[in-house]
């Protein structure tokens, strides 16, 4: 919501400056999201009017001025329009000025001739013709400036003399003086040839000298279309020039801004959609009046009436969804004379952001913004049968919107409907069958109550969200609907724009009900933890139009957010300052605080994970369906049953992963795409489960980890989870190979299982699932359920007793099929020893010269120990070749 | 004999003192005081001594000996000094050379700020709460205030599973609010951190799925002075302490009154400039007193018991925390950005 703070003047004094009104009004609760000095990049622009005006020496189209800026000498400024005559006044960028845009204007020489500063053009200012359409102006076809398209060919010659025929009644004339003959007209003295004749045109660029063509007939000057001519050919022959200002009570020498309206400024706000009464400039002022304790200044419209005619017999209006148009109130005006509003309402709707239409439009916008009451205006002509109908539309019934396009409705959209069709979709934009255009003669303002949720649905659904729509899905003051007609219909006679017809059609729906509340001043301080006075409270929901009666408070109709006593503390704390309210610690019982188990887990799973070099990411939990391909799901893999999203940004963000691989395999290509050479990351991530049975997904924790890299491979990976199993004390750990994982290398795939239990799964990802992530690299990944770790994590440590007695190692290598594995050689071994064998760690695995085809030799280095003596060399010795019996026994393999 | 004596004693103490090495040294103590040394030499001739000068000259070869082994003690110190002299020379290192790597992994910055958070209240003695992210629209938006036609229902704004907007991705962290009110005793002392999902497309400052913490208190007495007692104090410990924080009047249907923090921008400490929009604040988070409403919705009598709560954006809170430019950044998960933090 854009705030004028000219208009705001209008209804509250408030003599701060932007940044002091910024800070006030946010801390009071209407949130300013900046603030615009219309005029800031303008700067030394002042009236001047022209005294002298001489051709140029050296130039065909530029003109010397002489220019009165109110200093005692007079200006000269070189030009290169033509639109300008000695006595007129126009706005003078004087040396050392700027523009908007960031234009700086310094003085120099054009064509040898100094100029100091320059005269502007409209756009100049940052303005068009729709801000001063005094301003337009119509070219004449000067023939000193006929450029032949062909100059083999000219159609005009080029020494053509007053008098010689053009075409047909069109002569050559040339102009012996010119003389201003009110706004836009100029009285011509000619030169015909054969004698003098005088006429009257609205063409600006006419000087003394200039040869032009005359329509003998018409008695006209001739514009490039009476010439048939191409603009090419009449180079100078255009629509621009200097701003020619035509304003009452000019002083030369003032700054241009109040004239151009650039000595406003507009404060914009972020409304809450609890207050659209502050969706107006009379809701903005009251809470600004309550803000800076000044006092707001409002207008009861009067309308004098008195047109032909009676509005109960010229319109009937019926209502029969009447719970979603609670009020509809109508009034009408006769003999309408389209034309432009004044200056000062198309300054403020500028101002404001909206553009300038004509009187009856910019009255309805005007009415909307100052009110915040959407209004709307229809041609009395086209409501067949002088009857309004607000009703549900029909099941495919079409309307033609103000915006030309064509609506097709359904029966949540209401309409405004005469007896035959929809003129208009209510509250949201009327029919192009009943706009205001030029010859308008009779107008109906329509100031009606919707229902929001009506409203905003039908906005929704037909993707039209309006300013008035906005505004009705919020649900508006239903007693604002009349004095916003009233104060439309004041204006109309104020612009004199047309009769405004005697009655009201004022259609109630609703029976008023205003909001009363206790006002009990100790519960608000409890509350807020302050000490204000009641009396203090009372003047405070005063200002912001509460009537308060003894403990009584009503609330105002505007006001349909406040309910009950935390919204008066509310209005209460506002004005009392949020910020003079004290700062306490919470007192009370206190709590224990703390981390539950599963988040000390979590906790400690990540730093593992961080020791190991990994680092921490987080990835979106939604995923695309062709993810499940590209990690070459089956078709119909029961994984694949996923939370789907029924309206998602795109396919990609679509569906609920139920695997937390792809998320992964995202992050690890996007690494290895920007040419990182390693990359060791990990998650703690959810995935999402169907069949929880209350209609939510069982959202399972997992921990992702993921590694590409020259030191990365399986037994790195495995190095990492065997890490983590240490950390949490998990006991009977075994590692399966796994080969039918469609995402895993069927090699180099392990699944991790404690106390027989599955925790998760890892292993080199398979090369065809990199290939459908377009990457030549081996990628290692494992997926653990955060649930299974937390189910298998280990006692608390108990303290055992260090080894008193030394310990014997004996290194062993046996041969064996390459097909056995070093797990089940280890377990053989541990089954062997008799109770001395502390640990056996691998250290070699060899094969080639001196071991046969098929078969490997296996190192173990084993640690004996026993715990109430030293070991003899003996007692050892028996303990490993009861190992190597059975190793030989089992698994046939043998003592190299 | 006396003159032997002393002769091999000069000589000796001469050749001990000249040796360089710990080799040299034990060449001479062989030379001279070995089975076969000049000095054991001169003993062994002792038999043929007098009675009368056997003891004297015994007494003299014996000093003589003392003298030397004494020497060769102490010159085998110095030896030893210079050796590891030597030795620790040899061993110097170019300490400019880089050490061998560890890598150690790095916390994601939206964490190491939650983190943060999180310690902070636990300090003050809050739980934790963790809660479903596919939730119920009832939990998220009608026990919460925002009934049926609120903005924020929109298909357009929220993300849903079912064509009867029943079951949806959360698009706040608030309904923990509503699940601690449901299923704890009272009082209730709660921060809730995780993910939310709102439909806006990815840019620099927005993200279809982000992270809040929800905070909640509900007690008896619980005032709005408490919630901002209890807000800069967080505020303090996460920027440092004396940072300036403003409260202003804001609106959320779940709260009431309503209010959203600024801290003081910490480029230009609150003149204004880009960073800050000119305002010189920045905006942190939005809280309030637990609207009676939603009280009443969870069976509690707002008579009797009040509360606050808040709620804030942790991906904004890392960015200012390490003036990271792009929230694109944190889900991007370039190790070249982690490993930064």
């Amino acid at each position: 919501m854009n705030l004028s703070r000219k208009w705001l003047n209008e209804f509250v004094t408030v003599d701060v400056n932007d940044k002091e009104f910024a800070e006030a009004m946010t801390l009071s609760g209407s949130k300013v999201e900046g603030t615009a000095d219309m005029g800031a990049e303008i700067s030394n622009i002042v009236v001047g009017k022209i005294v002298a005006l001489e051709r140029h020496p050296d130039s065909d189209h530029m003109w010397i001025c002489q220019l009165d800026i109110g200093e005692a000498e007079p200006v000269q400024i070189v030009t290169g329009a033509w639109n300008i005559h000695v006595g007129d006044f126009v706005p003078v960028a004087k040396h050392k000025s700027t523009l908007p845009g960031g234009k700086k204007i310094e003085k120099g020489k054009l064509r040898g001739v100094v100029s100091n500063g320059m005269l502007c053009g409209l756009s100049e200012l940052g303005l068009d013709e729709r801000d001063f359409p005094y301003a337009v102006i119509t070219p004449a076809a000067i023939l000193g400036d006929y450029k032949p398209l062909d100059p083999e060919k000219p159609s005009i010659p080029a020494d053509i003399q007053p008098g010689h025929k053009i075409y047909g009644p069109v002569v050559a004339a040339k102009v012996n003086a010119v003389e201003n003959a009110g706004v836009n007209l100029w009285k011509v003295s000619l030169c015909n040839g054969s004698g003098a004749v005088e006429v009257v045109t609205p063409c600006q660029k006419l000087h003394e000298g200039d040869m032009v063509a005359l329509n003998t007939k018409a008695g006209s000057i001739c514009t490039l279309a009476d010439l048939h001519a191409q603009q090419a050919e009449f180079p100078h022959c255009i629509t621009d020039g200097i701003f020619i200002l035509h304003e009452e009570d000019m002083v030369l020498g003032a700054d241009i801004k109040p004239i151009i309206n650039a000595d406003d400024h507009v404060v914009e706000f972020e409304i809450t959609p609890n207050r659209p009464d502050c969706l107006s400039i009379i809701g903005l002022a009251r809470e600004a009046a309550a803000t800076f304790g000044s006092e707001l200044r409002l207008h009861e419209p009067v309308v004098k009436g008195g047109a032909e005619g009676n509005l109960i017999e010229l319109l009937d209006v019926e209502t029969p969804d009447p719970d979603l148009c609670p009020r509809y109130t109508a009034r009408m005006v006769r003999n309408v004379k389209i034309a432009p509003s004044p200056k000062w309402m198309r300054e403020r709707l500028r101002s404001m952001g909206v553009r300038p239409i004509n009187n009856i439009v910019d009255i309805t916008n005007y009415v909307m913004l100052e009110y915040g009451q959407p209004m709307h205006a229809f041609d009395y002509r086209y409501i067949k049968g002088g009857k309004i109908i607000v009703r549900r539309a029909a099941e495919g019934e079409e309307v033609t919107t103000l915006d030309g396009n064509v609506r097709k409705l359904n029966h949540d959209h209401l309409v405004i409907a005469d007896e035959t069709r929809a003129v208009g979709l209510a509250g949201i934009m009327g029919g192009l069958n009943s706009e205001i255009v030029e010859d308008t003669v009779d107008v109906v303002f329509e100031s009606a109550n919707f229902n929001g949720t009506c409203i905003r649905k039908g906005a929704l659904a037909l993707g039209m969200r309006t300013e008035a729509s906005a505004k009705f899905e919020k649900g508006l003051d239903i007693l604002n609907t009349l004095p916003a007609v009233e104060r439309a219909c004041e204006l109309v006679e104020m612009l004199g724009a047309g009769e405004v017809v005697d009655g009201i059609i004022d259609i109630l729906n609703y029976v008023p009900n205003p909001t009363v509340l206790t006002l009990e001043p100790e519960k608000i301080n409890a509350l807020l933890g302050t000490d204000v006075s009641a009396d203090e409270m009372v003047r405070i929901l005063k200002s912001v139009g509460f009537q308060v009666e003894g403990d009584q408070v009503t609330v105002p109709s505007w006001r349909g957010d406040v309910l009950r006593m935390a919204d008066l503390a509310e209005e209460v704390a506002r004005f009392y300052g949020y910020n003079n309210i004290p700062c306490t610690l919470v007192s009370g019982e206190t709590t224990q605080g703390g981390y539950s188990e599963s988040q000390k887990l979590e906790q400690g799973l990540g730093s593992v994970c961080r020791t190991c070099g990994h680092d921490e990411i987080i990835t979106y939990s939604f995923i695309s369906p062709t993810y499940y391909d590209k990690i070459r799901w089956a078709e119909d893999d029961a994984r694949r049953a996923s939370f789907k999203i029924l309206n998602p940004l795109g396919e990609d963000t679509s569906i609920m992963r139920t695997t937390v691989l792809p998320s992964m395999l995202e992050i690890l290509t996007r690494n290895y795409n920007y040419r990182n050479k390693t990359a060791k990351l990990y998650e703690i991530g959810r995935i999402y489960l169907p069949g929880n049975g209350d209609g939510l997904a069982n959202e399972a924790k997992m921990l992702s980890i993921g590694a590409y890299g020259s030191e990365v491979d399986f037994f790195s990976m495995k190095g990492v989870i065997e890490a983590i199993l240490g950390e949490i004390r998990a006991e009977n750990v075994r590692f399966e190979a796994v080969s039918d994982n469609p995402s895993y290398h069927p090699g180099r795939c392990a699944k991790v299982l404690v106390d027989g239990q599955e925790i998760g799964v890892f292993g080199q990802i398979h090369p065809l699932v990199c290939k459908n992530y377009d990457v030549d690299a081996e990628f290692y990944c494992a997926e653990l359920s955060f649930e299974a770790l937390m189910s298998v994590r280990g006692e608390d440590p108990v303290y055992q007793p260090l080894p008193k007695f030394p310990a014997v190692t004996r290194d062993i290598a046996v041969v064996c099929d390459k097909a056995v594995t070093v797990g089940a050689l280890s377990d053989c071994i541990r089954r062997g020893a008799k109770g001395l064998l502390k640990d056996v760690a691998l250290f070699d695995i060899y094969t080639g010269t001196g071991i046969p085809e098929g078969k490997k030799s296996v190192a173990f280095n084993l640690t004996l120990r026993a715990d109430d003596r030293s070991l003899t060399a003996q007692e050892a010795d028996e303990d490993v070749k009861n190992i190597l019996d059975l190793l030989s026994s089992e698994l046939n393999a043998v003592l190299r | 004999m006396k003159e032997q004596l002393e002769a091999i004693r000069k000589a000796a103490l001469e050749a001990i003192a000249g040796t360089q090495e710990r080799s040299e040294l034990d060449a001479v103590r062989v030379q001279y005081l070995g089975k076969k040394g000049e000095l054991t030499a001169v003993l062994k001739q002792m038999g043929k001594l007098s009675p009368e000068e056997r003891p004297i000259m015994g007494q003299v070869a014996n000093e003589v000996r003392a003298d030397l082994e004494q020497a060769i003690e102490a010159q085998a110190a110095v030896l030893a000094e210079k050796a590891l002299i030597d030795k620790l020379a040899a061993e110097t290192l170019d300490v400019t050379i880089p050490g061998k790597d560890v890598k150690i992994g790095h916390k994601h910055p939206m964490y190491i700020a939650l983190d943060e958070i999180k310690d902070i209240f636990v300090g003050m003695g809050f739980t934790v709460l963790d809660g479903p992210e596919v939730e119920f629209a009832e939990l998220n938006f009608d026990r919460l205030n925002a009934e049926e036609g609120h903005p924020s229902r929109d298909w357009s704004d929220t993300f849903y599973f079912d064509e009867d907007s029943r079951v949806m991705l959360r698009s706040q962290t608030s309904p923990m609010q509503v699940r601690a009110m449901d299923t704890m005793e009272l009082p209730i002392r709660i921060i809730a951190p995780g993910r939310v999902y709102r439909k806006d497309e990815v840019d620099a400052t927005h993200s279809p799925m982000f992270h809040q913490v929800e905070g909640m208190v509900i007690d008896k007495n619980v005032t709005m002075a408490d919630l901002k007692g209890t807000l800069n104090t967080v505020v303090e410990k996460l920027y440092g302490e004396g940072t300036k924080t403003r409260f202003r009047p804001h609106h959320f249907p779940f709260t009431e009154p309503s209010c959203e923090m600024d801290v003081q921008c910490h480029k230009c400490g609150g003149v204004g400039c880009p960073t800050c929009k000119g305002e010189g604040w920045i905006e942190l988070l939005g809280a309030g007193m637990v609207h009676p409403r939603v009280l009443e919705m969870a069976g509690i009598d707002p008579e009797k018991y009040s509360g606050w709560a808040f709620g804030m954006g942790l991906e904004r809170t890392a960015m200012r925390r390490f003036k990271i430019a792009d929230l694109r950044l944190i889900f991007e998960n370039d190790v070249r950005f982690l490993e930064q933090f």
